[in-house]
């Protein structure tokens, strides 16, 4: 299982703040688990679209699209920052 | 121990400075920045501001900013509290304090700490504004600042 979580602007448009799934086969990193999620069309094919800035991080650390994804992670996407 | 705090309430800046400057008398200078929520932004009025974060990632953050600007800086400590949750225009968001033995380092790593701060800490922006309530955007002279270190 991985927990996705969505954070501020992505959130509100994705119309989820959480979800817990089972990591599907052959996603092994960010770059692939991002189109996995954009494969189920509508909002998310938008939303995480190449081009819009969507940050990610895994475990709490910031991710690149390489970095890699296990079973028992907990990955947020989430917009560019906009605090201070 | 750097003092790295995210709150729904109010700091108190002088009890903070003086918490960081304890009684280490080699301390000779500190320095400190404190935003501030505006009422104009893109010329648009604002009267509420919603800041949330992302709990578990943003302490870890700040803590490593702070840990990069002590390697970068012969700094002795430093505070950093960020507030989240709804504010009004004038309300304190973040408070950066410094401590060094001289000015020069503690001006360069507070604006250092702020700087990455707006570009690599876990928190979001949303105004309330008379069209509505929207989420404010990154801007690039951000990046542009941050990237300067």
């Amino acid at each position: 299982m991985i927990t996705l979580v969505y954070l501020a602007r992505l959130r509100e448009s994705l119309g989820v703040p959480s979800e817990v799934v089972e990591l599907p086969s052959g996603i092994g990193n960010v770059a692939s688990l991002l189109a996995w999620l954009r494969a189920r069309g509508g909002a998310w094919a938008s939303e995480l679209a190449p081009g819009r800035a969507v940050r990610v991080a895994v475990n709490f650390a910031v991710a690149e699209s390489d970095t890699p994804i296990r079973a028992g992670d907990e990955i947020a996407l989430f917009p560019p920052v906009t605090g201070g | 121990m750097a003092v790295v705090r995210v709150q729904t309430e109010d700091f108190d800046i002088a009890r903070e400075i003086d918490a960081l400057r304890g009684r280490d008398a080699r301390i000779g200078a500190v320095a400190a920045f404190v935003g501030l929520v505006r009422d104009v932004n893109d010329a648009v009025a604002v009267s509420t501001l919603t800041l949330e974060h992302y709990p578990g990632m943003t302490e870890k953050a700040l803590a490593g900013i702070v840990d990069e600007a002590k390697t970068r800086w012969e700094i002795y400590d430093a505070t950093v509290i960020h507030r989240v949750g709804e504010l009004k225009p004038t309300d304190p968001i973040v408070l950066v304090a410094v401590s060094s033995a001289h000015r020069g380092e503690a001006f360069a790593a507070c604006e250092f700490i702020m700087d990455y701060l707006k570009t690599r800490a876990p928190f979001w922006k949303k105004e309330q504004t008379p069209e509505g309530a929207r989420w404010v955007e990154a801007r690039a002279s951000d990046d542009e600042a941050a990237a300067r270190w």
